[in-house]
């Protein structure tokens, strides 16, 4: 079932000669766990910013097409009424996150909302649960470490029990452990909620395990759809300059000399284990 | 700057920070209302001694030795106006014959009266700061809030001291930067140094103007302004604690009352030279 | 050269952030200095232009100590590339922003001139010469950072995170770069944490771990060593990680490069033929 869709879709800032996003048509279903990516400047952060309404309402400008997000038309709704269905975290966790304690963040969505006080805190601690950040609920979010306060702006989303989840390269500034754990905490609301995840990312090697889904863009339009696999085997996507991760690489790079592997892989496990496989079998 | 040291708030725990901070800013306003009522150097003694149990008990000595430590230039300097103001334009509160101070104890009434101005600004400062080292910023912007301020000004308030130390570290970054291309802040003469300051003025805007956009962006996702009746996580309710130490409030300012207009409180010069 | 002494360095605040480092870095080396967020990267690389002075122990730069020499001195021979360029940027043109740092190094006339030519021509931005830097695309603002850097032609480069929010293909550019900058002697030191950058450049690297170095020694050796990666909190390179799955094969695990990788994949192939 699909939960986002657009149309054509055609958006251009105030004051910009050209579009920023043009002719998008995307369908995106329930329980997606979605990769967008491609190079800076093609789009991706607008197209983001359509799911809840920050394009056109907050930004002004003139959108074109259609786009409905959990059955909404975002031209007719207000950013607070989608930002029920959509949850935005975004790339650096420093300019999210207003207040002095973590669990008064994570509450901020609830209180905008008028949510009763008992019914906020349940809410609240559940959140805090969810995205493995309890213990700190009382610390200023400004000692914390980046992949701390990343942490608390998706509790601070997840707290308005959101249908969809976009993430705009919500790791680019943490360490790689750092960025796993992210990963893992977005993967579980995937998983075990059934939140449909938008993740806008470079760094295809550590996150496309968990997708199944890849939208590649280019200079305001969408140039790829299709699996991880499909996508990272694409001649078209190599051109773009979409970042391959070095498990498919390999395999591409044997194709060339002569020796296939049975499937093309995504991670470094598959990789390992396609290779045991064949040199066991030999 | 280390003044402002004594007015950086530390969250730890005690019953002294568990206090409403409507409670604590009451208190502090009654110790301000006294410091003014009393001009006499031993009223203003028994004044300065009237917070130090709160500081003990809130476990913030060093801070608050620290912002007083801090204040003691300022404090020097009141000291010296006054002596000297004192000097040469004798007032009645100074005893002196024929319109100029010559004997010992005329010095020492100008002495004690300079330093009585000094310790009223003591109080003040020790009493204030007190205050902002057991109140965590958060709980003002919900007093605040409470007190019926519109809420846009408490989470303005609120904001602002939460990006505080952002801000600073980003000036100091942006020094740094500037200073790693040969910048040097200290050279040249007065216009020269201003000047200098361009580098590091411009990105500091630049940048706190794209930080605020897209602190917008993200109030907005979390949907500000949803409803026109806001509730809070939190809620103040005054405890036992917070009635006592509303009742100790109110006792003093009835006994300082009752001194101040029964009871004269005596110069440490008359004693002393009487 | 720089060396770095017993160098311990405590921040106003009494955190401790570099205890006891020892160091050389050579003229012409490329060393990639990495570990997790908070580790001290940063912290030690600001002593290499006496942005920060230690605490205890010594730097020296040229053979002096970074305590006697003010920063703008050190800077003429140590650039450093801040990892945000929004932190620098503040002319009314991208040609501003250059002559900027070469004014104050005391360059004049025809060299600025010529100097400037040479920095937007390096980074390929001679098109945005008389244009805002404010008016650049993030990728594009770094490079003009990075121009406004190279210009006055530093014997060192220090780059702090240079691969954060940078896309693939211009990670890829930024890479070359580097490669270059080091093939004409020039020394390069990296902070980062972006492990498949530096296994495709394979330079020297050192791993930190809570102000100290943990190991230091050519990247094929020090990140092929899952113990030691895991110490510093980061992930081997992906092609190591495959080798490390390999290992009762008989292969070698010291592998991090994709076509070297291949190689050895086929090699065995063909002797088990």
């Amino acid at each position: 079932m699909a939960i986002i869709e657009t149309k054509d879709l055609t958006y251009t800032y105030p004051g910009a000669t050209t579009p920023s996003i043009q002719d998008v048509s995307v369908t995106i279903n329930k329980g997606d766990f979605v990769i967008l990516t491609g190079p800076s400047g093609c789009g991706k952060t607008t197209l983001c910013r359509t799911f809840n309404g920050l394009v056109p309402h907050f930004y002004n400008g003139t959108l074109e097409g259609e786009i409905t997000v959990s059955g909404l038309k975002v031209a007719d709704h207000k950013i607070h009424e989608l930002a029920r269905h959509v949850g935005l975290v975004f790339q650096n966790p420093e300019n999210q996150l207003f207040a002095l304690s973590v669990e008064k963040d994570v509450a901020f969505g609830l209180e905008n909302s008028a949510m009763p006080r008992d019914e906020m805190r349940k809410r609240v601690d559940w959140a805090l649960q969810m995205a493995g950040i309890s213990e700190l609920s009382e610390r200023p979010p400004h000692e914390l470490s980046g992949g701390q306060q990343q942490r608390v702006a998706i509790a601070s989303v997840l707290s308005m029990q959101p249908d969809i989840m976009v993430l705009d390269e919500p790791t680019s500034f943490l360490d790689p452990v750092g960025a796993e754990k992210i990963f893992k905490v977005i993967n579980e609301l995937n998983k075990k909620l059934g939140i449909t995840i938008i993740l806008v990312e470079h760094r295809l090697d550590l996150a496309a395990k968990y997708a199944n889904k890849v939208i590649v863009m280019n200079e305001g339009t969408v140039a790829l759809t299709g699996t991880p696999r499909e996508i990272f085997t694409s001649e078209k996507a190599r051109l773009i300059g979409v970042g391959i991760p070095k498990a498919t690489k390999l395999y591409q790079h044997l194709k060339r000399q002569g020796v296939t592997l049975k499937t093309v892989p995504v991670t470094t496990e598959e990789t390992a284990n396609l290779l045991l496989e064949m040199l066991n079998h030999d | 700057m280390s003044v402002f040291e004594g007015f950086k708030f530390r969250k730890v725990s005690s019953v002294i920070h568990n206090l409403d901070p409507r409670v604590k800013f009451f208190f502090v306003c009654i110790l301000f209302v006294m410091a003014i009522m009393f001009n006499q150097f031993l009223a203003l003694v028994v004044l300065f001694f009237i917070p130090l149990p709160f500081v003990f008990m809130a476990r913030v000595n060093r801070q608050w030795l620290r912002s007083l430590r801090g204040a003691a230039l300022l404090a020097v300097f009141i000291f010296a106006t006054n002596f000297i103001f004192g000097y040469f334009y004798p007032s009645s509160s100074i005893p002196h014959v024929d319109g100029a101070i010559d004997t010992s104890m005329e010095y020492f009434a100008l002495f004690e009266r300079a330093a009585a101005m000094t310790l009223r600004f003591v109080v003040l400062i020790a009493s204030f700061s007190v205050f902002f080292l057991t109140t965590s910023p958060d709980h003002l912007g919900l007093a605040l809030q409470q007190s019926h301020v519109p809420y846009e000004f408490c989470f303005a308030f609120t904001t602002a001291v939460r990006f505080v130390p952002v801000l600073a570290d980003e000036a100091q970054t942006i020094m740094d930067a500037q200073k790693a291309r040969g910048l040097e802040l200290e050279s040249g003469n007065f216009i020269k140094r201003v000047r200098n300051y361009i580098p590091i003025l411009i990105p500091l805007i630049v940048n706190a103007i794209r930080r605020s956009l897209e602190l917008a962006e993200a109030m907005e996702s979390r949907a500000w302004g949803a409803s026109d009746k806001r509730t809070n996580l939190y809620k103040l309710n005054l405890k036992r604690a917070d009635i006592t130490m509303v009742l100790i409030t109110v006792l003093m300012l009835i006994i300082a009352l009752y001194i101040w207009l029964f009871i004269p409180v005596p110069s440490l010069t008359s004693l002393l030279f009487t | 050269m720089i060396e770095v002494k017993d160098l311990h360095f405590s921040y106003p605040t009494g955190l401790e952030a570099l205890k006891g480092i020892n160091l050389t870095v050579e003229d012409g080396e490329f060393l990639a200095i990495m570990g997790q967020n908070g580790a001290g990267k940063t912290t030690l690389v600001k002593h290499f232009n006496g942005l920060l002075k230690p605490t205890t122990g010594e730097v020296l730069v040229n053979g002096t100590s970074t305590q006697q020499i003010s920063v703008a001195k050190l800077a003429r021979n140590v650039g450093f590339v801040f990892q945000n360029p929004d932190h620098q940027l503040f002319s009314e043109s991208v040609e501003d922003e250059i002559v900027f740092a070469l004014k104050n190094f005391g360059f004049e006339g025809e060299t600025i001139k010529k100097q400037v030519d040479w920095a937007l021509n390096l980074l390929d931005i001679e098109q945005y010469r008389k244009t805002s830097p404010f008016m650049l695309s993030g990728g594009e603002r770094k490079r003009v950072a990075l121009a406004s850097i190279l210009a006055w032609d530093p014997q060192v480069i220090v780059m702090d995170e240079p691969t954060i929010g940078q896309d693939h293909q211009q990670k890829e550019k930024l890479q070359q770069f580097i490669i270059q900058l080091n093939a004409q002697k020039k020394t390069v030191v990296v902070v980062t944490h972006d492990v498949e950058f530096v296994a495709e450049c394979n330079p020297h690297v050192i791993l930190m771990s809570q102000g100290k170095i943990l190991v230091s020694g050519k990247a094929e050796k020090v990140l092929t060593n899952p113990q030691l990666v895991a110490q510093a909190s980061i992930v081997p390179p992906q092609i190591t990680q495959i080798f490390l799955r390999l290992a009762d094969l008989g292969l070698p695990t010291d592998v991090i490069d994709v076509h070297e990788a291949t190689k050895i994949l086929l090699e065995h192939l063909r002797r088990r033929k």
